[in-house]
């Protein structure tokens, strides 16, 4: 697997923005990713913070200690020293999700606009592994693809006011949950009893970009149960590692 | 540690803000205007890192329970100590009892207390910088108490003082440096961004500030990638955006320009109707392919 055709651009006073060819798939995350362990692991990049998104990675340095064609000629360097290699693992993420009515306020409506029965929607949303593409919109939010093709909904033309913390919803061709009550412009299929992003946490996120996510149908009774285990901060979510 | 009597129009403590979890969709935050908040705690000789009390329009009636060095740096909101009139940019000693407030709103927009030592609240995310579902609270209210450290008087009384024009905040020219969907944008596009004037609509807070002017927009929405603050976006109905300190860490929308620095601070004192030109730097942009 040959390495890609990369853009490297200035943002703002101190930052090199790197671009991927612009299309939305697992070959170019990985890369992403690789690139940027790459970068973290070769020491040559104290005060950088790094962040990145679907099709790029942003460097933002504290200030430049060499110029930043320098810096940009060292990031290609380095970028074609990668070795990439044969095999890979990664950690699923089994997130219970409580697909009831009292959760799930657009999920007879979309069922319907699907001809399926709601039931059929559920199995189409929790069947696939999703992929943790990178983490943005809110802390904790998850970008995650896979979504089925035949649950992509246009979002809703009014978006709600107030969204619940914990909503698993459905927007255009993604779907995500919300870590926390704010305003949404997606369809809400159910919730989760998970906390998606804690600011106290030494890690604020349990995910992480290139992990992947099971939805866990479950009971409104179970969805209590571990409510209150969360809520203790007593529950310990289930995973595995499996090879890629 | 000081009592808040009244909390004027929206006070928060910021410091430069969390650095080091975007990647978790952690907004940087920090103070609006940190040509001021810095100003304030250099002259007080502070860590940078201090936090200080960002005032924004009106400020607050505070009492200090201990001694203390105080600096007001930033938008002139005519600052008061038990009611006379003190300096801006200066070092102000103050005693356990006394009250400072804030009257009318001279220049600017955004003001900025700083306390020797820095305000001593709760530090998350290794920042004490105020943000919702981070800290507990998103501004300071009435009868809330702010821990700061007791400042011994020093043997040397310090006289530093700067005068306020150096550090004008009313230019109204915002140097620019092109975004990186700048590209896309048509030559006549580029000249109105150049020589319009732009106006601050209504909305505009620490997230972002919405400008009056539309540009007319022919760039197709971008895969939703990482934005910083000073980012200038565009979005399909034309309306023009600048993020500021508490935006989101990412966004789907053509970024078309980037704020320099000290013009994020600049535009910080800025509110509703204020007007400013572009000023385009382009001579540092550069794309490498690879």
């Amino acid at each position: 697997m040959k390495h890609f055709s990369l853009r490297y651009k200035t943002y703002g006073e101190h930052s090199i923005l790197i671009e991927w060819p612009q299309e939305i798939n697992e070959l170019i995350l990985a890369d992403i990713l690789r690139f940027k362990s790459a970068i973290i692991d070769s020491n040559a990049y104290e005060n950088v913070q790094l962040n990145h998104a679907y099709t790029s990675l942003l460097l933002v340095f504290n200030a430049w200690t060499v110029s930043v064609e320098e810096e940009i000629l060292k990031l290609k360097a380095l970028y074609g020293k990668i070795i990439i290699p044969n095999n890979s693992t990664f950690t699923i993420w089994n997130v219970p999700v409580c697909y009831s009515d009292e959760f799930a306020l657009d999920l007879e409506t979309v069922a319907l606009e699907k001809k399926i029965s709601k039931n059929d929607l559920i199995k189409l949303h929790s069947d696939p592994l999703y992929t943790v593409y990178f983490i943005g919109f809110l802390p904790g939010f998850l970008y995650l693809g896979g979504l089925r093709d035949q649950l992509h909904t246009p979002r809703k033309t009014e978006p709600r006011m107030s969204v619940d913390k914990g909503a698993v919803a459905i927007g255009g061709g993604q779907t995500g949950i919300y870590p926390t009550q704010s305003p949404g412009g997606w369809h809400i299929i159910g919730n989760s009893p998970l906390r998606f992003f804690n600011a106290h946490s030494i890690i604020p996120c349990f995910a992480k970009a290139g992990d992947k996510i099971k939805f866990v149908p479950i009971s409104l009774i179970k969805y209590n149960e571990i409510k209150i285990l969360v809520d203790a901060d007593d529950y310990e979510i289930e995973s595995e590692v499996r090879d890629g | 540690m000081v009592k808040i009597i009244k909390p004027g129009f929206y006070t928060n403590i910021q410091d430069l803000g969390r650095h080091g979890f975007q990647h978790y969709g952690v907004p940087i935050s920090g103070a609006m205007d940190q040509n001021a908040s810095q100003l304030a705690n250099a002259l007080l000789n502070n860590n940078r890192k201090d936090a200080v009390m960002e005032l924004t329009m009106t400020g607050p009636s505070l009492q200090f329970y201990k001694n203390a060095n105080i600096c007001v740096c930033g938008a002139d909101m005519t600052p008061k100590l038990n009611d006379r009139l003190i300096s801006m940019n200066s070092v102000i000693p103050i005693k356990k009892g006394d009250i400072l407030s804030f009257g009318k709103l001279n220049s600017g927009f955004r003001a900025y207390l700083a306390i020797s030592g820095g305000f001593q609240t709760v530090e998350i995310m290794n920042s004490r910088s105020m943000f919702d579902n981070i800290s507990t609270e998103t501004k300071l209210l009435k009868n809330d108490e702010i821990n700061y450290l007791e400042h011994q008087e020093p043997s040397i009384r310090p006289n530093s003082k700067i005068r306020q024009g150096v550090f004008s905040h009313e230019s109204d020219s915002i140097d620019v440096f092109k975004g990186p969907e700048f590209e896309f944008l048509s030559r006549s596009q580029r000249d109105v961004l150049s020589f319009q004037k732009f106006t601050v609509s209504k909305y505009n807070n620490r997230m972002a500030y919405q400008l009056e002017e539309r540009l007319q927009n022919i760039i197709k929405p971008i895969i939703t990638s990482m934005v910083l603050p000073g980012t200038v976006q565009l979005t399909p109905s034309g309306q023009l955006i600048i993020l500021m300190r508490d935006c989101q860490t990412t966004g789907g929308y053509p970024r078309i320009l980037q704020l320099s620095d000290s013009a994020i601070n600049k535009m910080a004192q800025k509110t509703t109707s204020n007007y400013f030109r572009f000023k385009l730097i382009d001579d540092t942009f550069l794309t490498v392919v690879e």
